[in-house]
């Protein structure tokens, strides 16, 4: 589980949190509310280990995430603003190269039923920058799919998606947490899962 | 589902590099282009004089590949930052320095290698002889790859800065002063007679250093500019 003590954060000279306490147990959701600027992308990437944080401690099972490092990493996912894929690659070659970076390998079957679980039937062969915005978050989005994570650290994960694919990720949420896995995310559309309590943690 | 070693990883990146040079070859082949002209300028500038061209031959043909090399390093990772595919690349659990040394060998592979074999006929432009040549493929063989790994430590310092191209060419460049000296060194060696046998292992010994120790500190560096 993810623990979080006393943790501050500031870019430049300004402060974006502090004393900031939380604990995430498996099976649990969480979502980071606050206004844009408040500090939200630059928590999920401290929880991350991008960023040092002034104060405070990040602890995954008990030991620092600085201390873990790739330990910690290989139990991990995070999807950022970005959606870390080459427009001159296929949907295909994009999902089974991300899966390789997050340590698992793939074949083309398994890679092909994630990507049409995405609702990309017939787009895989495609290079991406054929592909609409929606579809290309689709295509980061199917990393969830073939990742071996515990944790999901997702950042603004329905961006440009259409309301099919919102229930799709819903569907994903309800399948990760009852696999006992941990999410935290932001988002500010709004996300409910059916029969999920989500607790949430405001910055200000 | 397979685990991935740490091999699989390099080989993974190397390919990955690779297809994408294959699908942006204009990249590529602009270095190549630079590196014949610039090479091909100096007889045109200084005159046909067979024994001047001969004797300037190595130094111009090692200051052309250089500068073809700084031409590539702004793109080894900022495409790779701009689409975020460099932070998934710090989240891997495998060794960052691993990676980070796929991504010079396929650098390196695009830029470098391409530019070895060009060597030999723009050699013959300036009437070396053969045995100059050799030792010059020598010499780039060895030297190029160093140029790509102390090239990706200033890459990644600079990943994300404006004006960054300007301030990687003054980080690298007086770094890869050596491996210019010690490997025109070695074709001005054979060209009068001696044999280029110290300057050849020094390349040889530089290779090693860079190999141990620049993905560490490209890894490093590159930790540095994700914050």
């Amino acid at each position: 589980m993810l623990e979080v003590s006393n943790l501050a954060c500031s870019r430049g000279d300004h402060r974006l949190f502090s004393g900031l306490s939380f604990a995430l147990h498996p099976g649990q959701i969480m979502q980071v509310q606050g206004a844009n600027g408040s500090g939200k992308t630059s928590l999920l990437r401290t929880l991350c280990g991008f960023m040092m944080p002034d104060e405070g401690d990040i602890a995954w099972r008990g030991n620092n995430i600085r201390d873990l490092d790739d330990d910690y990493h290989a139990e991990m996912l995070y999807l950022g603003h970005l959606n870390a894929i080459k427009d001159e690659l296929t949907a295909l070659e994009n999902l089974r190269i991300s899966a390789g970076l997050s340590g698992v390998e793939i074949n083309e079957k398994e890679a092909v039923a994630a990507l049409r679980r995405m609702g990309l039937r017939g787009r895989e062969m495609l290079p991406v920058k054929v592909l609409s915005q929606g579809q290309r978050r689709r295509v980061a989005l199917a990393r969830l799919l073939v990742a071996d994570a515990r944790l999901w650290i997702l950042d603004e994960p329905l961006t440009a998606l259409d309301v099919g694919a919102v229930t799709l990720i819903q569907e994903l949420i309800a399948e990760h947490l009852a696999q006992q896995g941990m999410i935290i995310f932001t988002t500010h559309q709004p996300l409910q899962v059916a029969g999920v309590e989500m607790s949430s943690l405001s910055l200000s | 589902m397979k685990k991935f070693t740490m091999f699989d990883l390099l080989v993974l990146v190397i390919r990955r590099d690779l297809v994408l040079a294959m699908r942006r070859r204009a990249d590529v082949l602009t270095i190549l282009i630079f590196f014949v002209m610039v090479v091909s300028l100096f007889p045109l500038g200084v005159g046909p004089e067979m024994g001047m061209l001969r004797k300037m031959a190595p130094g111009v043909l090692w200051v052309a590949a250089l500068l073809a090399s700084m031409l590539s390093l702004g793109r080894l990772f900022s495409a790779d930052y701009l689409d975020g595919t460099l932070e998934q690349m710090l989240l891997a659990p495998q060794s960052l320095s691993m990676l980070v040394l796929g991504k010079m060998t396929a650098h390196w592979m695009v830029s470098g290698l391409p530019l070895v074999l060009l060597a030999p006929v723009l050699g013959l432009q300036f009437d070396m002889s053969l045995q100059a040549i050799g030792v010059l493929i020598m010499g780039l063989l060895l030297g190029t790859p160093i140029l790509s790994m102390i090239g990706a430590i200033g890459a990644a310092l600079t990943l994300g800065l404006r004006g960054g191209g300007v301030l990687l060419s003054l980080l690298v460049l007086p770094l890869c002063i050596p491996v210019l000296i010690f490997g025109t060194g070695a074709v001005e060696a054979v060209s009068t007679g001696l044999s280029a046998a110290s300057h050849v292992s020094l390349l040889g010994a530089l290779l090693i250093m860079a190999l141990v120790f620049t993905p560490w500190v490209t890894a490093q560096a590159l930790r540095i500019s994700m914050e």
